[in-house]
């Protein structure tokens, strides 16, 4: 199955390296990392999604725990949370052919960024399948795509956080029973 | 020049003050309480060698700097101190890796140092450049490349911490030449690191121990697995304490030889590949296991899907990631060893545990009669002889570093440990050339000791360079050569599992007792069992180190074995004819 964390890792040279270098040696595949800046200073996040055994999701936490420049790990496979992708489409498109993925990208709440004389740029936003849809409906249509970049996905959970990011947010009041019970 | 008390030349080393990066990182050292260090120089750590001499740290020469990273790792676990090894960049810093993987595997607590290329030319391939925080990422705990002289000391003082903390292991410090070179503040006490903060998942609530203490209260055929955590939580009296109360059997693992008093009447012994087999049969029986520090390691196990299949199983472990990991519990008991003990055990009232002790009694048959003296002497010489009369001539009390292969086992079968850190081995990277350097580490961190070090014929040759060290360091240590002409662990497995294909295992060597004398270390050979005792006796009587060649039959075979893939009670028996069955009954 797919798992999906959040970290909170130090923003320091070598960290991707660690994270990146346990997940190869648990064996395991990274299916997307996106890794950016967080509302804590010197502190970045990534969201990570992997593929590994349903029982996996424990241990692979508790391995990037260990990890010293890892300060905060969410497991939110399975919890309530938005998630995002972006992605820029570059489509061969010329005058005539043009106004038919305009329609689309409409349809697709897709923005146009980029027209050249041969191509035009599109860039979505939204979950997987969504992206995938577009890419799929541009392929089935005369306009070849030519590009592909989509940024891996990001994840937030929905309404409350866990005690942890609490915690890591500076919040020292934190509610008893919002802490995901561990399985054993 | 009169030599000052050790208190104030510590005091007087960690003396805030404006230092050179090599004079800082020995201070730190110094701070952080170390006294020797094992090392190797070379053009890109010479700075800090040009500045050891300042510091009340002594420095043991190696002639490899694998053995450098072995012996601070017998250091450590000879001591419980953190070992500290030094080498230069390059190949010196390549040499160490095999050691920090043994450390790693075995969670034992090392600093490795290593010296790099200058900042400026970092990148650039330049001469002895090797990427070496790259190399051990994946074996140490943690890295730190180091290339200012004032980020020396919190890099250092954050790897005494990481190494010690938590479940232990080695970390590596790597400092450019520059840093070592430039100079900077040099305050001991700012560069402490952030607190420790415990892994975040460790859980141990009421509830969960108030269900572990119901489950062993209502066992019937409970057993202890104890490991090294053990040891490295120092639980050893706690564990005592609910094996005595509630009557329950210990098996121990390799590394938790000495955890637990073999001479215990609770102690059954080892568990796992080359296990006793009633601990074995014990296990598989049990309706509860109560797992102590250790990882259900896939030695240990025999498979998975058939291990202990009737048990209820509690888990008490300080790293989360090895909770479910090979084995699925039911109880998971995640912390400190020593505190969850200490808070499980005023639940556990006490239990009568008589029956299902005569039972594994009974289950040793006359297996039990290990006592292999009482064989009568066919005039050959086998290395379970020599384990024993040395368990017995030492009386237990011996710390003995072994290597890797059969002697390994049959001194874990036949060598006794009552004490805590009495067996140096390596166990889970099983690292053939371990136990002369793990051996003079150990001896280096407690002089006062008798240090053996029983090392095969094959292993003892991938480090034997080290007798120089030894010789120099004038190390008195005694060295047991478990010779029996082949590489005898692979030869077992080629003789059970590749018909007799002897491919690659037998073994030339030079005449150890000659090779010996060549670096003036007094030395005897021994092929009777007659001759055994005296000999050992010279040896530990002799004022110096000490090496004896024992010629040992040379097709015997580690008994009993679990074949890779079988189940724990799917174990190779002792064969009839080979003289040292006790009885063909064997359990
Ligand atoms: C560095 C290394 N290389 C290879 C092995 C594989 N290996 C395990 S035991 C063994 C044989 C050891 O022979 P020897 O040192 O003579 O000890 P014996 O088994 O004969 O007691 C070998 C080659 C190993 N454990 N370590
Ligand atoms: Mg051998």
């Amino acid at each position: 199955m797919l798992h999906t964390f959040v970290a909170y890792v130090e923003d320091k040279p070598g960290v991707l390296t660690r994270v990146a270098s346990l997940f190869r040696r648990l064996n395991i595949n990274i299916i997307s990392l996106t890794v950016g800046r967080s509302e804590r200073a010197g502190y970045s996040r990534m969201t990570i999604v992997a593929d590994a055994s349903d029982q996996a999701g424990h241990r692979i936490r508790a391995s990037l725990y260990k990890l010293e420049d890892v300060a905060e790990v969410d497991d939110i496979s399975g919890v309530s949370a938005v998630t995002r992708e972006l992605a820029l489409i570059k489509v061969a498109a010329n005058a005539e052919s043009r106004s038919g993925v305009f329609e689309l990208a409409e349809v697709f709440r897709a923005r146009i960024v980029d027209l050249a004389p041969e191509s035009l740029m599109i860039e979505i936003t939204g979950v997987e399948s969504k992206i995938e849809g577009l890419i799929q409906v541009l392929n089935e249509r005369e306009n070849r795509v030519l590009e592909v970049c989509r940024s891996g996905k990001m994840t937030m959970r929905r309404g409350h956080h866990t005690s942890r990011v609490l915690r890591a947010m500076g919040v020292t009041d934190i509610p008893d029973g919002i802490e995901p019970v561990d399985p054993d | 020049m009169e030599k000052m008390p050790v208190h104030d030349e510590v005091a007087q080393a960690i003396q805030p003050a404006i230092l050179t990066g090599s004079e800082i990182l020995w201070a730190t050292l110094v701070g952080e309480g170390v006294t020797e260090v094992f090392g190797y120089p070379g053009g890109a750590i010479l700075p800090a060698y040009d500045a050891l001499r300042k510091f009340p740290i002594r420095h043991i020469l190696v002639r490899h700097e694998q053995g450098a990273a072995h012996m601070a790792d017998g250091y450590a676990r000879a001591s419980g101190k953190v070992g500290v090894a030094i080498a230069t960049s390059g190949p010196g810093a390549t040499n160490l890796v095999t050691g920090i993987a043994t450390a790693m595997m075995d969670s034992i607590p090392i600093v490795c140092i290593t010296g790099q290329v200058s900042s400026k030319v970092l990148g650039t391939d330049a001469f002895q450049e090797i990427d070496i925080t790259g190399i051990t990422l994946p074996v140490t705990k943690h890295n730190f490349l180091v290339s200012r002289a004032e980020d020396i000391a919190p890099a250092i003082r954050a790897a005494f911490q990481i190494a010690q903390s938590g479940r232990p292991g080695p970390v590596l410090v790597d400092i450019t030449k520059d840093a070592q070179q430039a100079r900077a503040d040099f305050d001991f006490a700012a560069a402490q690191p952030r607190p420790y903060t415990p892994h975040p998942m460790l859980h141990c609530t009421d509830h969960k121990l108030h269900h572990a203490a119901e489950l062993i209260r209502k066992a019937e055929r409970p057993v202890i697995l104890a490991g090294h955590g053990i040891l490295q939580s120092r639980a050893g009296e706690q564990v005592r304490s609910l094996a005595e109360r509630m009557q329950i059997p210990v098996g121990l693992t390799l590394l938790g030889l000495g955890a637990f008093p073999a001479s215990h009447p609770l102690s059954m012994g080892m568990m796992g590949m080359h296990g006793e087999s009633w601990v074995n049969h014990a296990i598989q029986n049990a309706d509860l296991l109560i797992a102590c520090g250790m990882r259900f390691d896939d030695r240990v196990i025999g498979t998975p899907a058939t291990y202990a299949p009737n048990a209820k199983k509690i888990h008490i472990e300080i790293d989360p990631a090895e909770i479910n990991k090979n084995i699925p519990v039911d109880v998971a008991l995640v912390g400190d060893l020593r505190e969850v003990l200490e808070q499980l055990l005023p639940l556990l009232p006490g239990r009568d545990g008589s029956a299902w002790l005569r039972s594994i009694e009974d289950s040793k048959g006359s297996a039990a009669v290990r006592d292999i003296r009482n064989l009568p002497d066919s005039g050959h010489l086998y290395a379970a002889h020599v384990m024993h009369d040395l368990w017995r001539i030492t009386e237990g009390r011996a710390i003995v570093a072994t290597d890797v292969g059969q002697h390994q086992m049959w001194e874990a079968q036949y060598y006794h440990h009552d004490h805590p850190r009495t067996l140096i081995t390596s166990g889970g990277l099983g690292t053939m050339g371990f136990a002369l350097p793990a051996g003079i580490g150990a001896k280096v961190a407690c002089p006062d000791r008798e240090v053996w070090v029983i090392a095969g014929d094959g292993g003892f040759q991938m480090t034997a360079s080290e007798l120089a060290t030894i010789a120099q360091e004038k190390l008195k240590v005694n060295i047991a050569i478990i010779n029996n002409g082949y590489l005898g662990m692979v030869r077992q497995w080629q003789e059970f599992f590749y018909e007799r294909n002897y491919e690659s295992t037998p073994l030339v060597s030079p005449d150890f007792v000659k090779l010996a004398d060549a670096h003036g270390i007094a030395g005897a050979a021994v092929s009777t069992r007659a001759e055994l005792a005296s000999v050992v006796e010279r040896a530990r009587q002799h004022n110096g180190p000490f090496l004896i060649n024992f010629l040992v039959e040379q097709e015997d075979s580690v008994y009993p074995m679990i074949p890779v893939g079988s189940a724990l009670h799917e174990m190779i028996r002792r064969p009839d004819h080979n003289p040292l069955v006790e009885t063909p009954q064997d359990f």
